[in-house]
């Protein structure tokens, strides 16, 4: 109750999907912001490029013809944004030039420029070894693997290895994110109260084992509605801005390709020409990738180990919550609870690609690390014992553990400023 | 009647005994001072008596009927090391623990008003607890616990951190629940307060209870049979020889144009035969008997019972 109504909390629900999308949208929108028209002069000592650079709606080349000081002056004198110099060389064929340019220029000039020049001395050479264009461009061959998962009863399902990774790393990042989030807010809630002093007073009007569930179902409440919150303004703020903004979505593909480009055309590569051009295919692909995924069952799954792995835990941190008297001191009993969490997180790479071995499953039956592990291996396809086997491990060791964290919270929350012990701790689980 | 009633109740923790078969009757209606040094159990006892902890061995009355969950509503507690919620306003905070203890919204609303305007705190209502200073914290934690009216009230030093003037005022505030018939534990180290406000004691001490009583009559118990006279007389050497067997005279004390003398008798005389002793000879104008306060009947039962037992 109380938190729902903590400004800490209206904030981040509203503040929590603006970032989101604002992670999605300014980069994109700042891109748009900046392509205005870009005016490049060339200085062509070779004669050889300049009628190749061809304006288009972002930039704009106009060849100059004098020498390169006078060209500079030029420059600066007339505001365009940068000067290209291609120096005269004894080859026949120049492979370096210099972008002059009054301000930063940003990559997209330089790539342009780039590809533009690369093209031509490619052309040029293909044409000094006498080798039409047309043959080069019909021997590139771009490969496709179409992977088909055959299940039990002979049908085939088109699987893509990479859809079903990123979906799994993804629900397990997540799970495991929100689960260590909202049970640290658990956590902290116990120590406020028990720090307060007004636990004291709650214990005379309803039991420690009612206020700890209390506690843990109220931040799972909360967590959980922050969470659908988020997804819904995340959600409405990138479509509303989508339907603002009806070049976005084209601006989306054209920063994909940007960004595909960037890295790998300033690390010099010379083969990014086939990936630039974006086979089609690849994009239906991804779209049967995902619909061979049962996202019903990821999404289902993704549910019910979140509860699991959320109560498990939140039970844990309450009572370590009720052990300490601040915070400072939670270190000594976090370690050895959020060991099997960081495990699953460290093999998650192995996970995530032999999501069938025998560690992987062995991780996500384990109570502890099955949360993360499992929902990496879902999208892989999981034998339904084992999905089962985890869940109801899962569910009993949930059980018991809150149990023994009643029992610790019961005795620690009414304990004041006294250093605990683990020796303290199991002390405690066996009073009556 | 007894509104609370223990029977040789026990507790420990591991190895350590925090109490040792305690029995306490607190009469309905009255104001029980539960006493002892740090340490001798009396937040273990109240806890038991708030069902945050049960008893090993024993039983607990309520009413006549063994304590259940449903008789917590019944009492208010107001405990040592107190506290509320920071961050909540002081209204909704009261609220929100009045309803837990079964008051309806309402109901808890208009009573918190009552009492807001009774201790002239109207304007606290919507402030934040941290805001508000230890005082005031104090007093919105006090009202809070007597907000659902419970019959058994159990305060916990609720002296600590008040000004003189709000000492009155909790004061006042308690004898008038007893008034009403509330009955009260009351726990602290605050003897002169014991003997303003309590009815009956315990004295815990080491897990066990080593004094309990009416108030008056532990204090008659403690009598050392010393008496003061007043007159305005100053030399009564001539009257001691005169005295009978069993009057001593002890010292004079004098101040303003009185004069105090003091005398003891031994336990086969009463005062009135100290009265009678002295009429014929000299004018009095005041007469009573030297009782032992609370704290000098603490400290020597303490010390007594600590080397009793370091004798043995």
């Amino acid at each position: 109750m109380t938190r729902v109504k903590k400004k800490t909390f209206v904030i981040m629900t509203i503040l929590g999907p603006i970032l989101i999308a604002a992670l999605w949208i300014v980069p994109i929108y700042v891109s748009t912001l900046s392509q205005g028209m870009k005016t490049v002069e060339i200085l062509d000592e070779t004669g050889l490029f300049f009628d190749q650079f061809q304006s288009d709606e972002h930039i704009r080349f106009i060849p100059i013809f004098t020498d390169l000081e006078t060209a500079k002056k030029g420059l600066i004198a007339s505001g365009d944004d940068a000067l290209v110099y291609i120096p005269r060389t004894e080859l026949n064929v120049p492979v370096t030039a210099i972008l002059y340019s009054t301000s930063q220029t940003g990559m997209d000039i330089k790539t342009v420029v780039r590809e533009n020049l690369r093209k031509q001395v490619e052309a040029l050479k293909l044409k000094a070894k006498n080798i039409d264009p047309e043959i080069l461009t019909s021997i590139k061959t771009s490969i496709i693997i179409n992977s088909i998962k055959i299940d039990k009863d002979g049908l085939e399902v088109k699987s893509s290895e990479e859809i079903s990774l990123a979906l799994g790393l993804l629900s397990g990042l997540i799970i495991y994110m929100l689960i260590f989030m909202f049970s640290s807010q658990v956590m902290r809630g116990v120590i406020e109260e028990k720090a307060n002093r007004i636990v004291e007073v709650i214990v005379t009007s309803i039991k420690p084992f009612q206020l700890m569930m209390g506690k843990i179902i109220g931040v799972g409440l909360v967590g959980i509605t922050q969470f659908v919150l988020w997804i819904v303004f995340t959600a409405a703020i990138i479509f509303g801005f989508q339907i603002a903004h009806p070049t976005f979505k084209q601006n989306v593909a054209q920063i994909e390709n940007f960004t595909a480009t960037a890295p790998a055309s300033s690390a010099q590569s010379i083969n990014m020409n086939e990936e630039i051009t974006m086979d089609p295919n690849v994009f239906t692909q991804a779209f049967e990738g995902i619909q061979s995924v049962n996202i019903p069952l990821v999404l289902l799954t993704f549910i019910i180990f979140f509860l699991g792995g959320y109560l498990l835990y939140s039970a844990l941190f309450a009572a370590i919550g009720a052990a300490v008297d601040n915070e400072a001191d939670t270190q000594q009993f976090m370690l050895p609870v959020t060991i099997p969490l960081l495990i699953t997180i460290i093999l998650s790479g192995f996970v995530i690609n032999n999501p069938q071995s025998q560690l992987a499953v062995w991780l996500s039956i384990i109570p502890f690390t099955s949360p993360v592990s499992m929902m990496m291996r879902i999208p892989f396809g999981v034998p339904v014992w084992q999905l089962i086997l985890s869940i109801i491990l899962l569910v009993a060791t949930f059980i018991i553990c809150t149990w023994i964290a009643g029992k610790i919270y019961r005795t620690g929350i009414l304990l004041y400023g006294k250093k605990i012990t683990w020796a303290d701790v199991i002390k405690w689980i066996s009073i009556k | 009647m007894d509104l609370i009633r223990t029977e040789e109740i026990s507790k420990r923790y591991g190895n350590f005994v925090a109490l040792d078969h305690i029995s306490i009757s607190v009469p309905k209606g009255s104001i029980f001072g539960l006493l002892g040094p740090n340490g001798a159990g009396k937040t273990t006892f109240i806890r038991i008596i708030n069902q945050i902890i049960a008893p090993d061995h024993g039983t607990v009355l309520f009413n006549g009927e063994a304590l259940k969950p449903q008789h917590t509503d019944k009492i208010g507690y107001l405990p040592e090391e107190r506290g509320l919620y920071k961050k909540m306003k002081a209204g909704e905070q009261a609220i929100y623990l009045a309803r837990l203890k079964g008051v309806p919204q309402h109901e808890a609303v208009s009573r918190l008003k009552y009492w807001f305007k009774k201790f002239d705190i109207q304007n606290w209502w919507d402030k934040k607890v941290e805001e508000l200073s230890k005082g005031m914290q104090q007093k919105i934690q006090f009202i809070i616990t007597i907000l659902h009216r419970p019959e058994l009230l159990i305060f916990d030093e609720p002296f600590s951190g008040f000004d003189p003037i709000n000492v009155d005022l909790v004061k006042n505030e308690i004898l008038r629940l007893k008034d009403e018939g509330a009955s009260i534990i009351f726990s602290t180290h605050n003897m002169e307060s014991v003997e303003q406000l309590c009815d009956n004691i315990a004295l815990i001490h080491q897990s066990k209870v080593v004094l309990s009583g009416r108030v008056n009559e532990i204090k008659s118990q403690f009598s050392q049979n010393l008496f003061e006279i007043e007159s305005p007389q100053h030399d009564i050497n001539s009257i001691i020889p005169l005295l009978p067997q069993g009057i001593h005279y002890k010292n004079t004390e004098s101040n303003t144009s009185m004069y105090k003398h003091y005398f003891k008798l031994d336990t086969n005389l009463g005062h009135n035969d100290l009265l009678k002793s002295l009429l014929p000879y000299m004018p009095i104008v005041g007469f009573h008997e030297l009782l032992p306060s609370m704290h000098d009947i603490f400290v020597s039962t303490i010390q007594n019972g600590s080397l009793s037992e370091n004798q043995i």
